[in-house]
């Protein structure tokens, strides 16, 4: 795990890790000290990423499935296609050149062609125009995604733009449109070229502002948060002064609340949902996903969530690399530096959280996602969209983090024992009380975690020795009614 | 309903929270402070969700046990003869044992209808229903939901009530009750309001102490039983485990007329070495004559934590029998040259206590102590903290930050944390400096019970059982004296004196837990229950100040214990994930401010929309139930087949198998051997990846089950007949 470093004088080298562990190593003599700190220092800092560790790590375990082609979107489409039939592939973009920031395939609907795709995508911020996101069967309603349009001060259009957009709409029904900035944010956007969807033109189309912060401000956030958990005073008021001012439980409250909002349109006001912030790469991805793990129950089980990864972050564009390079302890700012990702996984955390029996996998898969977005041996969050990926040739050059965890003997231990398959809709609670600091990440390196790891091996025993006891009366049973039928064949017989 | 057997109400609480989980998912706590007008979809769902509730009940729920058309006839409610209670508010199953309660008579008021109860968090529509009061209840039945809904509010829980500004829609009735219930009523008239709001000023603060529930509570039990319960926690039994009498420590009576302090119990625990003039002298000494006495003895290196008031040592006051006193705790302490002396209030409160003749002990006057103030606030801060944190508890969709300052600014958890550091001083000095320890405040029966129990907590695994805590608040807490009758109120008295200081005590409790999640033989529940019962006077355990109050209001004879209630309820109250008595011994907890949580379940207890929507506990719990169902399932199928084992069988193979089979017939036909010998036989005819398991399970069992099962096996067989009749499995 890369790290930065502060030399002290007599030979003490403090590693701060990605994954927030601090390791301090105290070396005897001074020129070891400092060439062990250079070389840290210097390997640390790649400047290329094709120097960095997934180009040279060697698997040890034996490939069953391959990760890189595990979600495809074609796959996912037949999925679709066997419910409905009002979308398509488009290939589009199958040389980045329409959107650099999306994958070569994307799901828009049937009834818009290529031809208008391309106008609609120079009308969006970066080309990201209007594709699918989640289609809820229950009600037949989708979410779509897309950057903010370029409307500009003077409140430009784009007929095909407003037709794309209505395509999704049912006869006679009215969208959401939840916009992830402030209404202030959004209307200071038109400035900067960009804006929002304007009721003239959309007026099908309700517009919500939730207001979801920004990269440098999450980053600060995060940084404060580290700090205040590192802190070791013994100060109550100063700990909750510090975890208060950091803003961190702040914004798991506000993504949650979009993330919410957004899933209540679809599944309880049964209209159609279109997400978006500024570029469409951040906020956006939190709601859409978090939406999808309220709405959607396969996105709860592990391939589920990891399909879901796959769609709604890497190929939808996040641009991983810029997000989570330096993690809390970075000394130089960074300027795309944000944990947006991390405060995704920290809802989904949440919800686990509330819902502890309605996921199949556990806090530790989840921390181990967070881990590997930093850190990771594996391929698959370098680059900062597939175009990246695609240049960097990762698939052929590097292993993906999904055949490492989709072994079988690795699975078990993302397994949640209390995970009972659940085809509803959850919904969480967003009160404060309700909403916790997710210790196993950020307080993980600043106490034992003994007790609370043998609490759950305790209950991992009760409820695999309840399993066996079950299987063994289903066994015992099927026995009993075969012995019953043999006994009526031999009185038949007789 | 009123008279229902424990057992029946048992199985149907248990049916009715297997009930609650099918339908917990289906809850939609629609709180997402958005701009969108959903009126339309939430209302859909309140119309939609009784009527679901009421097919899932016609399908899952047995006939409803008959006693409940007692109550319904009682009521008058004619619609309501499939009246269902909604368990989730009316916890205290207990109560189900009582008699009837009388309603009022009937010059006073006591039922109104067109009643509405608001929820406090959310817009939906508010329940309209009928309002009853009964001599120890407020029953408030809900007639708009389909399904009968049930809200029960003990009179003595009642903390305050007020009547707000009339409203377009009636008079509001505001009730805040001890154990953090809020209720928001609106009658319609305003006389009834005014009627009912003076019923209940009455009702909820008794003057005289026979008014409390507790002398008319009656359960049905025999007399026998009664007096049974009582014994069922003997102080002397527990001396007798750390081993007092002893050289050093002696169990004398020379309280047994109250002559030496009136406010301990008749037998203390001096050093022996402390004679009667000794004991006499110190006591003149001490605030209120509470001499130093043993609490806590540690066999393993005989460090000891006593306890005692404040002495009356003013600016340069001393007394020699009270140093004498000192003097015999430490020798009785061989191992340790020094004792610590630790007055758990902040310095200045002591120093100002010297003014008033009384005040601290001077190093200088005592031999080979080491004096060291804790600072823990005294009742009146405590007691305006917790009214701080209640007021953001009850906060209408606070903001995260709102919530965090408010936290912070009530100060609670500052207080909850210095509490905890106090004791864990105190268990640190006695396990690793091997030091004895006497602690005091100002009287030693608040923060001194508080902080002495703890460390009892922290230092013998005996004290995280069920009956080690029953014994741990019947000795540091009943006997010692802590005042009860004072500190919650019981009775209509000064508000002054009532302080939160038993809540902070339940509250350590719980955040030990939630550090060590199988160190505790009981759960959260059985915190809860204690607390409620603290407030509720039903049983005499909590009543009045001290022991010799008690016995003049004649308690042991007139009321009944808690305990035996509670034990009987040990199914529901305990911790799956408990490792036994042995598996843990000191407690060391992490005191960082980030280790205390605030707790949702105790404040907010009453807002199930706060909670997880799935709950872990209740999981395991019924888990547990299903499994010694299963194994007697299990034994009971071997035994009417005596081939289970081998692979499953097909015909061909069936002459064969019945070969085998014979040799194994005589272990399978003893279910019992089960127990002693776990699964081996069970393996048989599994895959190999279910045998990792049956390894696991065997260990288990010879780990720590053996006392597990037993208790299972005696208690549980009422609870699993009643559950699921065919025996198929309520999981999985």
């Amino acid at each position: 795990m890369s790290c930065s470093r502060f030399l002290g004088s007599v030979g003490t080298i403090i590693i701060k890790c990605k994954d927030l562990r601090i390791i301090q190593l105290d070396i005897p003599g001074m020129e070891e000290c400092l060439n062990i700190a250079s070389s840290i220092e210097a390997l640390s800092t790649l400047d290329s990423v094709t120097l960095m560790y997934p180009f040279f790590y060697r698997p040890m375990f034996e490939i069953v499935e391959d990760g890189w082609s595990a979600f495809l979107p074609e796959k996912e489409f037949e999925v679709l296609s066997s419910v409905t039939d009002e979308w398509r592939l488009s290939y589009i973009n199958k040389d980045f050149s329409i959107c650099p920031s999306y994958p070569p395939v994307v799901i828009v609907p049937r009834s818009i062609d290529d031809e208008t795709l391309q106008k609609v995508a120079v009308y969006r911020h970066g080309g990201r125009f209007p594709v699918l996101s989640y289609y809820h069967k229950k009600n037949g309603m989708v979410m779509m995604r897309s950057s903010q349009p370029l409307t500009g001060t003077n409140g430009r259009r784009c007929k095909e733009d407003e037709k794309l957009v209505n395509a999704t709409l049912r006869p006679g029904k009215r969208g959401y449109i939840i916009d992830t900035r402030s209404l202030n944010a959004a209307q200071q956007a038109r400035a900067k070229g960009g804006g929002f969807e304007q009721e003239v033109y959309y007026p099908q189309w309700r517009r919500i502002h939730r207001c979801i912060e920004r990269f440098n401000i999450l980053q600060e956030s995060l940084i404060k948060l580290v700090e205040a958990c590192n802190d070791q005073s013994h100060n109550m008021d100063r700990w909750l002064s510090k975890l208060e001012a950091s803003n961190w439980m702040t914004y798991i409250k506000e993504i949650l609340t979009a993330a919410c909002l957004a899933a209540q349109c679809i599944d309880r006001e049964g209209a159609s949902v279109l997400v978006h912030g500024t570029e469409g790469t951040d906020s956006t991805l939190q709601v859409t996903s978090l939406a999808q793990i309220i709405l959607d129950p396969d996105c709860r089980t592990i391939q589920g969530f990891e399909s879901l990864l796959v769609r709604e972050w890497l190929q939808a564009g996040h641009p991983f690399q810029q997000r989570c390079a330096q993690s809390a302890y970075s000394n130089s700012k960074q300027k795309f530096e944000a944990p947006v990702f991390l405060l995704f996984l920290d809802c989904v955390w949440q919800i686990l959280h509330q819902f502890p029996c309605s996921f199949e996998f556990n806090e530790h898969f989840l921390v181990t996602l967070f881990e590997h977005a930093y850190a990771s041996q594996f391929g698959t969050f370098l680059g900062n969209n597939e175009n990246e990926r695609s240049k960097l040739k990762l698939q052929q050059k590097t292993m993906s983090l999904w055949s490492w965890v989709n072994q079988p003997e690795e699975l078990k231990n993302f397994q949640n024992p209390l995970f009972e398959a659940n085809s509803l809709v959850i919904w969480p609670s967003v009160a404060p009380q309700s909403l916790q600091l997710w210790e196993g990440v950020f307080l993980r390196w600043n106490r034992p975690s003994r007790f609370l790891d043998e609490a759950e091996e305790e209950m991992r025993r009760i409820i695999d020795y309840n399993r066996f006891l079950l299987d063994k009366k289903l066994q015992a049973s099927g026995e009993m009614a075969w012995i019953g039928s043999l006994g009526v064949k031999m009185t038949l017989s007789l | 309903m009123w008279a229902l057997q424990s057992k029946g109400k048992n199985s149907w609480i248990e049916e009715r929270k297997q009930l609650g989980r099918a339908l917990s998912h289906k809850q939609c706590h629609v709180q997402y402070n958005h701009h969108l007008e959903f009126s339309r979809g939430c209302q859909r769902l309140t119309n939609h969700r009784p009527r679901q509730l009421a097919r899932l009940q016609r399908s899952v729920l047995p006939a409803y046990p008959s006693e409940r058309v007692e109550y319904t006839q009682l009521a008058g409610n004619p619609t309501a003869n499939a009246a269902i209670a909604d368990v989730s508010t009316t916890p205290f199953s207990c109560f189900y044992h009582g008699k009837l309660p009388a309603l009022l008579p009937a010059q006073k008021i006591s039922s109104v209808e067109n009643v509405k109860l608001l929820d406090r968090y959310t817009n939906r529509r508010a329940a309209s229903g009928t309002l009853y009061l009964t001599a120890t209840h407020l029953i408030y039945v809900d007639a708009s939901a389909e399904v009968r809904k049930e809200t029960w509010i003990l009179h003595h829980h009642i903390a305050t009530v007020e009547k707000l500004p009339l409203t377009t829609a009636g008079c509001p009735l505001l009730i805040h009750c001890k154990n953090f219930h809020v209720a928001h009523f609106v009658i319609g008239q305003e006389r009834d309001c005014h009627e009912v709001y003076t019923s209940l000023l009455k009702l909820s603060q008794p003057v005289k102490p026979e008014e409390l529930y507790a002398f008319s509570y009656n359960p049905k039990m025999s007399k026998d039983n009664r007096e049974i319960g009582w014994k069922l926690i003997d102080l002397k039994v527990d001396y007798q485990r750390m081993g007092i009498p002893n050289d050093y420590w002696e169990i004398t009576d020379l309280n047994k007329d109250y002559e030496v302090c009136s406010t301990y119990p008749p037998e203390i625990v001096v050093p022996r070495a402390a004679s009667k003039a000794t004991v006499i002298g110190s006591s003149r000494f001490r605030s209120r004559g509470r001499i130093p006495v043993l609490s806590y003895l540690y066999k393993e290196n005989n460090a000891a934590i006593c306890r005692c008031s404040q002495p009356l040592s003013g600016f340069s006051a001393r007394c020699l029998e009270d140093e004498q006193m000192l003097q015999a705790i430490r020798e009785a302490n061989p191992g340790s040259p020094f004792m610590y002396v630790v007055d758990t209030r902040p310095k200045l409160n002591a120093m100002a206590n010297r003014a008033a003749g009384k005040g601290y002990e001077n190093e200088d006057n005592y031999d080979n102590i080491r004096f060291k103030f804790i600072g823990i606030e005294n009742i009146h801060v405590m007691r305006n903290s917790l009214q701080k944190l209640l007021e953001v508890c009850e906060t209408k969709s606070p903001s995260m930050s709102d919530f965090l300052t408010g936290l912070e600014n009530s100060g609670w958890l500052r207080h909850i944390k210095a509490v905890m550091d106090a004791s864990v001083f105190l268990a640190k000095a006695v396990k690793d400096e091997k030091a004895s320890v006497l602690v005091h405040c100002s009287d030693g029966w608040d923060r001194t019970a508080q902080v002495c129990s703890l460390a009892s907590l922290l230092l013998d695994p005996f004290y995280r059982t069920f009956k080690g805590f029953m014994v741990l608040i019947e000795k540091e807490w009943i006997a010692m004296g802590h005042k009860f009758s004072h500190r919650c109120g019981h009775l209509d008295g000064d508000p002054k004196e009532v302080s939160p200081v038993f809540t902070q005590f339940i509250e350590c409790v719980w955040q030990l837990m939630q550090q060590f999640p199988c160190t505790f033989e009981f759960n959260e529940h059985f915190l809860l229950e204690i607390h409620d019962h603290v407030y509720s006077c039903q049983f005499g355990n909590f009543l009045g100040t001290c022991h010799k109050e008690r016995e003049d209001l004649k308690i042991f004879e007139k009321t009944h214990s808690l305990w035996p209630f509670l034990l009987q309820k040990k199914q529901e109250l305990r911790n799956p994930l408990y490792r036994g008595f042995t598996a843990y011994k000191e407690l060391q907890p992490n005191t960082l401010p980030f280790s205390f949580q605030f707790w949702c379940g105790m404040y907010n207890r009453f807002d199930k929309g706060m909670h997880p929507k799935q709950c872990v506990l209740d999981h395991l719990l019924s888990c547990m139930n299903q499994k010694i169902k299963l194994e007697d399932n299990a034994s009971e199928l071997e035994n009417k087949l005596p081939f289970l084992d081998g692979p499953l069988p097909s015909e061909a193979c069936y002459l064969s198998k019945v070969g085998c089979a014979a040799s194994k017939t005589s272990m399978l036909n003893t279910p019992q051997d089960y127990q002693g010998e776990p699964p081996a036989v069970l393996s048989n005819g599994i895959s190999v990846g279910d045998a990792n398991v049956t390894s696991d399970v065997e260990q288990k069992n010879k780990e720590n089950l053996a006392n597990r099962r037993d208790l299972h096996r005696n208690d549980s067989v009422d609870v699993l007949n009643s559950e699921a009749k065919d025996g198929k499995p309520q999981h999985h």
